[in-house]
């Protein structure tokens, strides 16, 4: 069990930055599914259709047509089903306030969009590391709270 | 008299696993014939006598020497770091070695193949872990639960809070309290 595939889910209408993501979890030593989806809309949908296991973390871009991430954290968390997902933030915006408020609204994780492959590598690896801890030792979700 | 027996054997084998599991009344599923989902973290202890309740049958948990050892290991460093008074104050390498009965060098190792982290790394997560339910209980002053972690001084502490958590601890209690206040107007 501990050492099972690692379900990543990421929401993100960049290309450019779907196909980083999923090179850097290529090249990382932990094994993971990545599943790519291109905006809000079609996250939900990918969650609420029954058959999908739910992800071991979603990373989700905050700036998304037709319906923004911080619109897709509310939801999420208000869903009896999915509330307990562990939400990691992938935004462009370093403001504190920005990041305050996106983790009092439920979110786990806060990474800052790194401007280079190694380091986008390097912090996905830890929050990977650190997200499987809270799955595998019973860490309190209530107070996982993680800023890259 | 002699009877003669058929056995179904991958029935036979699904009842006798049922049965054991459901003895230790684990909520559980059958994800297939080789793979048990327990939906609750078992300790060393429950997991070790899981492991022999089944060996009484010839069934064997696949890799339960390392996951058992690698469970202990987490309960120990658990227990360590939530210990009532203040964490032990001897080397964490001979604590776990003595109370494991293993070389340190051994269990280090093992522990860093089968979780994707070092102990090392893993009582630092606890031991903010433990920190961070000791800020929100409000009970305690940063200065107090620096000492009761055993960290030299609150920069010690704060410093390697916000190397784990990339937050300040204050920025923590803030951000955990207005969640709080969320959750009392909704």
């Amino acid at each position: 069990m501990e050492n099972g595939l690692i379900h990543v889910l990421l929401a993100d209408d960049d290309e450019d930055d779907r196909l980083f993501f999923r090179e850097a979890f290529e090249e990382i030593k932990v094994k993971t599914k990545v599943t790519l989806v291109n905006d809000g809309v079609e996250l939900m949908n990918h969650l609420t259709h029954n058959g999908h296991p739910l992800p071991h973390i979603l990373f989700l871009d905050l700036n998304m047509p037709f319906k923004s991430g911080m619109e897709c954290l509310l939801e999420i968390r208000q869903n009896e089903h999915l509330k307990d997902i562990p939400i990691a933030i992938y935004s462009t915006s370093s403001s504190e306030e920005d990041i305050e408020d996106t983790f009092v609204r439920g979110a786990n994780v806060y990474i800052k969009k790194p401007n280079n492959f190694d380091t986008l590598k390097k912090i996905l690896e830890e929050v990977i590391t650190i997200n499987w801890q809270y799955h595998t030792s019973g860490l309190n979700k209530d107070i996982y709270l993680l800023n890259r | 008299m002699n009877l003669y027996i058929k056995y179904d054997m991958p029935v036979t084998c699904k009842r006798i696993l049922q049965d054991v599991l459901d003895k230790f009344q684990l909520d559980y599923s059958m994800s297939s014939f080789w793979e048990i989902e327990i939906r609750e973290d078992l300790s060393g202890q429950k997991l070790s006598e899981l492991s022999s309740g089944l060996n009484n049958y010839g069934i064997e948990i696949v890799e339960s020497h390392k996951s058992i050892l690698v469970q202990k290991i987490k309960d120990a460093i658990i227990e360590m770091v939530y210990m009532e008074d203040k964490l032990p104050l001897s080397k964490t390498s001979s604590y776990l070695a003595d109370k494991l009965k293993h070389r340190y060098g051994y269990i280090s190792n093992l522990f860093s193949e089968v979780t994707y982290t070092s102990i090392e790394n893993f009582i630092i997560l606890q031991k903010i872990e433990r920190a961070k339910q000791l800020l929100i209980t409000n009970e305690l002053t940063i200065t107090e639960i620096a000492w009761k972690l055993n960290y030299s001084s609150v920069a010690h502490l704060s410093n390697q809070f916000k190397n784990v958590t990339g937050l300040t601890p204050s920025m923590f209690q803030r951000i955990i309290n207005k969640r709080r206040m969320l959750k009392e107007e909704a």
